[in-house]
């Protein structure tokens, strides 16, 4: 065998350029599936880990696969809103514990997270630098977003006005970075937390100005004065962020059970507490959804794996046309060392050691095009759980 | 020696048939065998060589008779007792001139390449002057330089019985007699016996004798 790996080696050195382009051509054959393969692999597990460590998800009637993955991985459409009553709500059923979510808005592209202390017990999301939330204003970096960014505790952040064009709108508010999260390996890595009250901030359902109630306020700001009310015009700036001097001038319009949320995470005490809160809420009048956030994922990949089957047909056909055209290949070659077969032959080569040779000399080029195509492979996850 | 009596062989859908009455050559013994193109020279080779099986008749090469082996008793014979040679040289062109030197021995399980082996490779290449051109693929040689190549590996195995098909058919006049001197040279050495094909009448008178084989199978 190993006179036959030598004379092997000897030819496909002498035809390296061949030898490399077949070496290529089936890597990359094997390559493509076996990369799709892995990436699916991946993302399936990621999708299914983290709605393993999410039971239950609830939100307003309307998709349940926006409302899951808006509420486990902050993307997509931002579903119908709830609003505080009805957490109030799931609260006061006793069986589980509602830690809501309001993520609508983002900074400078990255999605806002408006939530409670609770969501970073529930995670097990630990600080890696500065401090939790404190006050109004205030975020928390995930990991991802603190590099990308480039910010540490004590920059600030702008969020992104929802839309330029309204003037009446919200105003964007330079938040303070507070902390930064130690990675996760989750999607909580790619969001900027803030308090519940700061997102309501960002949507200008509470504000801050300077005090126009004094005697000594503005007099071109004041529209009207009674002795229950002031009445300011346009001019009357509003604070765009929030600082110990103006911190006191912040304060909510309208009424608290009333602000949105959009979505909940109910962290349910038991299983049994867990199946009469999502019983309670499945009957024809019932306003909100709880969903099992695993099932709804698994739906949504079987969606994704009917793609991947189609996938799937293709790289079976993609590898049997390189079959045939690996197969014309040899036979081409064997039909131009045929002279080289036969003085082997006349020298007293067997038969059988001459299919060795070219056996063997195809066996290396399958081995090294499984080799690059499995390294490629592993570059590219590699790559994709960095990126 | 070799020995052929009564010899029928013909090519299956051809009506060619090669017919050998009788042919002797003592061991030692350079023969040139002559005759006209198509009248059956190679193929006498390979039916002495056992790459071909006659139809009728006695082949005895070297005491030994290759239509009666096995295939691959034909083969072990084949390497072990013949060295061969053809106008074509039929070197592996991915091999350097001392791998071709040593290819009977990468190719036949019963054959160990020892450092022997390749102490004796390096001495016939010496000795056919082909030694400055070891690493060099055969596609960088001249004629004669191929020629020299593959009767070295004719003459590795130490071959009792040389088969010599056309070796100087493709070589200008120089090469010629280099080649035929080597040749001759190593048979001697060798105590081998030679028998070679050849068109060129002027080589003959340098033979022991000359065997024509359109008279021969008459």
């Amino acid at each position: 065998m190993k006179q036959v790996l030598f004379l092997a080696w000897q030819s496909l050195r002498f035809n390296r350029l061949q030898s490399v382009i077949l070496v290529f051509g089936l890597a990359v054959t094997l390559y493509l599936p076996l990369a799709v393969n892995g990436l699916v692999g991946r993302y399936q597990a990621g999708l299914l880990q983290r709605a393993a460590t999410t039971p239950l998800v609830a939100g307003a009637l309307g998709s349940r696969f926006d409302l899951v993955l808006h509420a486990l991985y902050f993307r997509g459409r931002v579903p119908r809103l709830l609003k505080m009553a009805d957490v109030e709500a799931l609260r006061d059923t006793g069986y589980a514990q509602p830690i809501p979510l309001y993520a609508r808005y983002t900074a400078r592209r990255e999605p806002i997270v408006g939530t409670t202390l609770d969501y970073f017990t529930f995670r097990q999301l630990r600080l890696a630098r500065g401090e939790q939330l404190l006050e109004l204003g205030d975020c928390v970096l995930g990991a991802e977003v603190a590099a990308d960014l480039n910010l540490a505790p004590g920059d600030r952040l702008m969020t992104d006005p929802e839309n330029v064009f309204d003037i009446a709108g919200s105003y964007p508010v330079n938040l303070r970075v507070m902390g930064v999260l130690a990675p996760a390996r989750a999607p909580d890595d790619g969001a900027v937390f803030v308090d519940l009250k700061t997102t309501w901030l960002i949507q200008g359902l509470a504000h801050g100005h300077s005090d126009i109630t004094g005697t000594n306020a503005d007099a071109g700001v004041v529209l009207n004065r009674s002795a229950t009310n002031v009445t300011a015009n346009a001019a009357l700036a509003e604070f765009t962020e929030v600082t110990a001097t103006n911190i006191t001038s912040f304060h909510f319009h309208g009424d608290p059970a009333d602000f949105p949320v959009s979505a909940v995470l109910p962290v349910a005490r038991d299983e049994k507490s867990a199946a009469l809160l999502r019983g309670r809420y499945q009957g024809p009048e019932a306003t909100i959804q709880i969903l099992a956030a695993r099932s709804v994922v698994e739906e949504l990949l079987g969606l994704v794996f009917r793609v991947k089957r189609f996938f799937d047909v293709n790289a079976v056909l993609v590898a049997a046309a390189t079959g045939l055209f690996l197969l014309l290949v040899v036979v081409l070659s064997l039909r131009l060392r045929r002279p080289e077969m036969e003085t082997m032959f006349r020298l007293g080569c067997a038969r059988g050691l001459m299919a060795r040779l070219v056996a063997a000399e195809l066996g290396a080029i399958l081995l090294v095009s499984a080799a690059l195509a499995l390294i490629g492979t592993e570059i590219t996850l590699a790559l994709v759980s960095l990126w | 020696m070799i020995l052929i009596q009564n010899l029928v062989f013909h090519y299956p859908r051809s009506t060619f048939t090669l017919r050998v009455p009788e042919l002797v050559v003592t061991a030692g013994e350079k023969v040139a065998l002559a005759g006209p193109s198509g009248c059956g020279k190679t193929t006498l080779l390979h039916l002495l060589a056992g790459i071909l099986l006659p139809d009728e008749g006695t082949i005895l090469v070297v005491d030994t008779e290759p239509p009666a082996l096995s295939d691959a008793a034909r083969r072990a014979f084949r390497i072990a007792t013949l060295g061969l040679v053809f106008q074509d040289f039929q070197l592996l062109e991915y091999l350097d001139v001392f791998e071709n030197i040593l290819l009977p021995y990468r190719i036949n399980p019963a054959l160990r390449l020892t450092l022997a082996v390749r102490a004796r490779a390096l001495q016939l290449a010496r000795e056919t002057g082909i030694d400055h051109r070891l690493t060099h693929r055969p596609g960088r040689l001249s004629q004669g330089e191929k020629q020299r190549t593959a009767l070295c590996r004719a003459l590795l195995t130490q071959p009792r019985c040389l088969l010599a098909d056309e070796p100087t058919g493709n070589l200008d006049s120089a090469a010629k007699t280099r080649v035929l001197e080597v040749l001759f040279e190593q048979c001697a050495r060798a105590r081998a016996t030679l028998l070679m094909v050849t068109h060129d009448t002027g080589l003959l008178g340098r033979f022991d004798r000359a065997i024509h084989l359109a008279e021969v199978s008459r």
